[in-house]
């Protein structure tokens, strides 16, 4: 804003115009975006910061591809609201968790338990790297081969003559 | 060799097929973990008698819908002469939770609400509906806050779950249920369930 302080006209002026409409819309939405309307923290602050880390790592099933933590979506209050509750009254983390999964599936978890419907969501990006080391492997090796063809008694007597710089091809 | 280019193309075939499948899936649903479960017990006032409280109890030895509905929902709406031809012509009990009918309505403020006018407002609202529209439920109840919406993992409006006569939670059905929705999915599911009571 440098520019802006020393009175320059025509477009440093609208730049700095631009730039401050620019600011104004991204603090209002992000104020927008900070003050859940319905949510309601509780006293405690411990209480909120558990609530709010948990809050993370849950999914909202509305929009979903926010937590429900940052989702403003009507549900995720309400559910943001019954995190709170619980762990305010006394219960864990994981009874919270086990709560949610119960009611709306391992959806809501952003990270999915390791069970045998989700072996291949776990092991697959594993597996197809191994895949591909191998494959790589297997080409590398092969191609290493084929580059290296023995030479004839014949070659090998006229690559000798050449080292020796006896050609007969001379270049040049 | 002929193998060696044919094998590109077979794996170009599985994907297309993969994907062929997949774009027909939608990503947005989420599979209940509650079918096949007991459905989770409640006591909300009636509707039509608030004074009353109702449940999955009062619905037992029969196959039901719960049907989660609010006037707001434009969703419902489109169901609703639906859910009302369901209920006149081929008898099926159907239950509506309403969910959050004050609170769920973005153009209300709920805030400035007590919980008596709260209650009210909703009373009025859905009363009004269902005589302007016609009223397929055995009863319907208040939901207010969304919490036994929260029990049934209900994560939109409309949704219906099919009941049978022990209590358990058989399927559920997201979105407006139509005519091809309740002639291709529900309805066999529902001749099954009405047919082994018998």
């Amino acid at each position: 804003m440098r520019r802006g302080e020393k009175r320059e006209s025509g477009v440093g002026g609208l730049v700095r115009g631009i730039a401050a409409v620019v600011a104004a819309c991204c603090f209002g939405f992000a104020w927008a975006a900070e003050e859940p309307p319905k949510a309601q923290p509780v006293g405690d602050p411990a209480i909120e910061a558990r609530a709010l880390k948990l809050g993370h790592e849950l999914r909202c099933l509305v929009c979903q591809n926010q937590s429900i933590a940052e989702s403003n979506a009507e549900l995720a209050h309400d559910l943001m609201n019954q995190v709170r509750e619980q762990l305010a009254a006394g219960k864990s983390e994981e009874e919270v968790r086990a709560y949610l999964v119960a009611r709306y599936g391992d959806f809501v978890l952003y990270q999915p338990p390791l069970k045998a419907s989700t072996v291949a969501l776990w092991a697959g990006p594993f597996v197809l790297a191994l895949a591909g080391v191998l494959a790589l492997w297997r080409v590398l090796r092969r191609r290493s081969r084929e580059e290296m063809p023995a030479l004839s008694a014949e070659e090998a007597a006229h690559a000798q003559a050449l080292l020796r710089g006896e050609g007969k091809e001379e270049r040049s | 060799m002929k193998l060696k280019y044919l094998i590109p193309f077979l794996i170009f075939v599985a994907l297309v097929a993969l994907f062929a499948y997949a774009f027909r899936l939608d990503p947005r649903e989420v599979p209940s973990p509650l079918v096949g479960k007991p459905a989770p017990a409640f006591a909300l006032p009636r509707v039509d008698a608030p004074g009353t409280l109702a449940g999955p109890a009062d619905l037992r030895g029969q196959p039901w819908l719960l049907n989660v509905w609010a006037t707001w929902c434009v969703a419902c709406r489109e169901e609703h002469a639906m859910l009302v031809r369901l209920a006149r012509e081929e008898g099926v009990p159907i239950v509506g939770l309403n969910y959050k009918e004050i609170r769920g309505d973005a153009e209300l403020d709920a805030s400035r609400l007590s919980p008596q006018e709260e209650r009210e407002a909703a009373l009025l609202r859905a009363r009004t509906w269902l005589a302007q529209h016609g009223d397929p439920y055995r009863f319907s109840v208040l939901d207010l806050d969304g919490r036994v919406a929260i029990d049934y993992g209900v994560y939109g409006v409309p949704e219906t779950f099919l009941i049978d006569a022990e209590g358990v939670i058989r399927y559920k059905h997201v979105g407006p249920i139509d005519e091809q929705a309740w002639r291709e999915v529900l309805q066999p599911k529902w001749a099954a369930l009405a047919g082994a009571k018998r």
